[in-house]
């Protein structure tokens, strides 16, 4: 098919574009803030990221990271418990917050004339919130249901967070976000206030506000309600037990009776992207792409198109990480594949792969693809937001975010291959197997037993 | 406590000031309509598509026809296979989504302006000459099959077939739009190709575009693209789906720890003179957001979920008022029984400072959704299909202030009724038998 158009001119033009309505500056007690302009819409989204995250906490409390988080809708010296949401809402607006291992984001969602007040409200809870006994004990049998739905629940959420486990020994990734049950259950007020006071300060945050904004009135508005704030002194620097040398290949097997599509999955520890130095994680990212993005990636092609075994293939890394991240590859093997003839052809082909390269037009379609991403990003404040977010709280700066389109467009197919060769080590892997066990019923849905007349007990 | 702080922030703000949305009503010149709104500030278009009905189309004994029809539109057209479909597109760097519901069958395409005429002709090639090849319908079947064996153990999933089963039966939408094993199973191309005439025509159509495009353009588009569909099709239309599901509990026992509870009766149509009083008490009883009642007494104030919520389902050939929730099984019976306290409850009314509340967000919030071309196109298309009119949405906003106490105590009785109300709880939930 004839190429339309060059993908480098293409990817230029739309960073351009975009780099135009970023702007960002710094308060004197050390918050960093990003104005992200989009004038369309009456429309602001504003949020404060905390460089603080479940891979932030103590052994022993796993799960305060996020239990803060919800404690955080609770009372302030000046908001009653549920005030802060109440009053979003009575402006037409929404408001939720997100936990992640490195970062803890707070952000609503409301007509640009209102912004004024959100910064006030979120402002005052940086440093001020006040918890009682009752909000938090209640609090906390939420969070507890939270775990039951996202994870009690699912088996291949269960089986996530074993492999989690398995791949990190010794560095925090390695426990849930959400904390193990048992250590969930016994949080108290305490760590979670400790925890606040430390990292809750304008010296850890990073303010994004995007949308239909002026940055000199956004720099007025942050400075009348965030300047005031005092930073925590001697903020401990941010450092994390890193893994010790990976010995011997990691396999785990999680049988569930709830599984009704078995699949093999392998991660291998890799890099994330680092500030001044992207080119590996680029890399990285391309390869994902390469090998499991769509339906003419390689293992698609090969499994699925190819030789049958696979009904699904895919491949991920997210290198916006604050230490070592993964690079993951899954099959879901066809009807009548085992999970060991599935993970032998995964092998074969991946060795394959590394003997034959790059296809260079595929590799054209999936920067062609890039750079169009960003113009379809531009349609969407609330997801430029969140890239700078993540961005700026996993160590990254805006030169590392503006530089990243450029840095993905000149890595060639050398280098991709070179990157490959270097991550698919099977002694920095864990390989996991998830099925039912043998002895499972055949119909899967004999396990649940529905009765054949409606009863009625209430 | 210095809640006047803020109290006094509120009284400087008045509404908010909205931007216009300019709808403007295309007709090409092959008689197709559409919704246009033009927004020239990014180099692309959001265009979306909607064929009524969907899956509720399929025939008898056909159940998941026009679901793997839909999943295989863009398996292959012409001397294309899947693969070179996909590189096609990719090399457009053009995007694609077809999707089936009961009540449509959807079809979302963003593609930019330097290569529109190319990215249309391949949608085109999709939509109107898709060609169904026999290894591409194995494989996506066997994906299908897939999907519903995961569907078959998983909680929710079961909860949703178990409740729909029971309610609308034989119906279509008494079961999942996947179908089931055996009748996917059964599928052939000739079926496929049967719901594409069935639901794949220009008399069932609605269209909405946002973006780089002026209504010229469009016009053009829009002839080029689904010109050469067929009219009409002779597929008998879905009958009402009825109600069949009878008050009181149902228990699936399924070994979870936590019980999943999906709640409901029948609710109120569209069209119903009522139904923004329905829509403002649904807001309070369990809407979106922290601030309903069902969740502040159900999560804030005794933690018995993560999260509950209410909804009006007014679909085209049934109406549903229902909720769900999940909670441990040890305090899945608490959790039903404050839900249908709340139930009867509402039917009493709502205070003067809830009405006030919710109509500052509702009418606050609604500008906000009109975000983004994606987003204003997906709600110009659903607009159609309520077959609202464009002006709707500058008087939308005074329909929900024009909703009064009395409507609400007047609707409230009528649609929320304890003693019709059905639970389906999948779990092993204490104090409540399966059998």
């Amino acid at each position: 098919m004839l190429r339309l158009f060059a993908p480098v001119a293409f990817l230029a033009s739309a960073v351009a574009a975009q780099a135009a309505e970023v702007t960002s500056f710094t308060l004197d007690n050390g918050l960093d803030v990003v104005v992200i302009e989009d004038h369309r819409a009456p429309v602001v989204v504003h949020m404060v990221w905390y460089k603080v995250g479940a891979a932030d906490e103590e052994p022993g409390v796993s799960g305060i990271a996020h239990y803060l988080e919800h404690l955080m809708f609770k009372g302030t010296d000046e908001l009653e418990p549920g005030e802060f949401s109440r009053t979003v809402a009575q402006q037409g607006g929404t408001d939720n917050a997100f936990t992640s291992y490195d970062y803890t984001a707070y952000f609503q969602r409301v007509a640009s004339d209102r912004l004024d007040l959100m910064m006030e409200m979120e402002a005052d809870r940086m440093r001020d919130l006040q918890l009682d006994d009752r909000d938090i004990a209640t609090e906390l049998r939420v969070v507890q249901e939270e775990r039951n739905q996202r994870i009690e629940n699912d088996p291949g959420a269960l089986f996530s967070e074993q492999r989690d486990a398995a791949q990190y020994l010794n560095h925090p990734y390695g426990r849930p976000i959400i904390g193990w049950m048992h250590e969930v259950e016994s949080l108290e007020l305490e760590d979670a206030t400790s925890f606040y006071e430390r990292y809750y300060a304008p010296n850890n945050a990073i303010l994004v506000v995007a949308g239909d904004v002026d940055p000199e009135h956004v720099r007025e508005l942050a400075k009348e309600h965030y300047g005031p704030l005092d930073p925590t002194e001697n903020l401990p620097e941010r450092v994390r037990p890193q893994e010790p040398p990976q010995l011997a290949e990691r396999r785990i097997t999680y049988e569930d009776p709830r599984v009704a599509q078995p699949y093999v999955i392998r991660t291998y520890l890799a890099p994330e992207r680092e500030t001044g130095a992207q080119e590996e994680a680029a890399a990285l990212t391309l390869l994902a792409e390469v090998l499991g993005s769509g339906q003419t990636s390689e293992l698609n092609s090969r499994l699925q198109f190819g030789t049958g075994e696979a009904l699904y293939t895919s491949a991920f890394y997210s290198g916006t990480s604050y230490d070592d991240t993964t690079f993951g590859l899954v099959m879901v093997p066809a009807p009548g594949v085992s999970l060991e003839a599935a993970e032998a052809a995964l092998d074969r082909e991946l060795a394959d792969f590394l003997e034959d390269g790059v296809d260079p037009e595929q590799l054209d379609r999936i920067k062609t693809e890039l750079g169009a991403a960003l113009i379809y990003e531009s349609d969407s404040p609330q997801s430029l937001a969140n890239r700078y977010g993540r961005a700026l709280a996993t160590g990254l700066t805006l030169d590392d975010v503006e530089a990243w389109p450029d840095i993905l467009d000149r890595t060639t197919a050398e280098d991709i291959m070179a990157a490959a060769r270097d991550v698919f080590d099977r002694n920095r892997a864990v390989t996991g197997y998830l099925k039912a066990p043998e002895d499972a019923p055949q119909d899967a849905a004999s396990l649940a037993t529905v009765p054949d007349a409606t009863e009625v007990t209430q | 406590m210095i809640r006047t702080v803020f109290a006094a922030a509120f009284a400087v703000l008045a509404g908010p000031a909205l931007a216009a949305v300019e709808v403007q009503e295309v007709t090409s010149p092959g008689g197709i309509d559409a919704w246009l709104v033009e927004e020239h500030s990014i180099p692309f278009t959001a265009l979306e598509i909607r064929f009524v009905p969907g899956a509720a189309a399929d025939r008898d004994g056909k159940r998941g026809a026009v679901n793997l029809m839909a999943g295989l539109l863009e398996e292959g057209t012409g001397d294309l296979d899947a693969q070179g479909f996909a590189a096609a597109r990719d090399e457009l760097a053009a995007r694609f989504g077809y999707d089936a519901h009961d009540d449509a069958v959807s079809v979302s395409a963003q593609f930019l302006t330097e290569n529109r005429d190319e990215a249309v002709d391949l949608l085109r090639r999709s939509i109107v000459e898709p060609a169904f090849p026999e290894d591409a319908i194995a494989r996506v079947k066997d994906q299908v099959l897939s999907i519903i064996a995961r569907d078959a153990t998983d909680p929710g999933a079961i909860a949703r077939e178990t409740f729909d089963r029971l309610a609308f039966g034989d119906h279509p939408y008494g079961s999942p739009v996947e179908g089931t094993a055996e009748s996917v199973t059964a599928l052939t191309r000739d079926d496929i190709e049967q719901a594409h005439r069935d639901t794949l025509v220009k008399d069932h159509l609605y269209v909405s575009a946002v973006g780089d495009i002026t209504p010229e353009e469009l016009g053009t588009l829009l002839d080029d693209l689904l010109g050469d569909l067929p009219q009409s099709s002779d597929a008998p239309l879905p009958a009402d789906a009825g109600w069949n599901l009878e008050p009181g509990v149902e228990v699936v026992d399924y070994p979870v720890p936590q019980s999943v509870i999906l709640f409901g009766h029948e609710g109120i149509e569209r069209d119903d003179p009522d139904f923004f009083p329905a829509y403002v008490a649904n807001q309070i009883f369990g809407g979106a957001g922290f601030e309903s009642r069902l969740m502040d007494e159900v999560r804030v104030q005794r933690g018995l979920t993560y999260g509950i919520g209410t909804y009006l389902a007014p679909m085209e050939y049934a109406e549903v008022v229902g909720g769900q929730a999940n909670s441990a099984n040890a305090t899945a019976a608490e959790l039903v029984d404050v839900v249908r306290g709340q139930w009867g409850r509402i039917a009493e009314g709502v205070t003067e400072e809830e009405l006030a509340d919710t109509k500052t967000y509702l009418t606050g919030a609604y500008p906000l959704r009109f975000d983004g071309n994606a987003n204003i196109a997906s709600i110009l298309v659903g607009m159609q299909m309520d077959e609202l009119e464009p002006e709707y949405i500058d008087t939308r906003n005074d329909l929900i202030e024009a909703v009064t106490l009395d409507d609400i105590t007047r609707v409230a009785e009528r649609i929320y009724r304890p003693d019709d109300l059905s639970f389906v709880i999948v779990g092993q939930p204490e104090g409540i038998d399966a059998d």
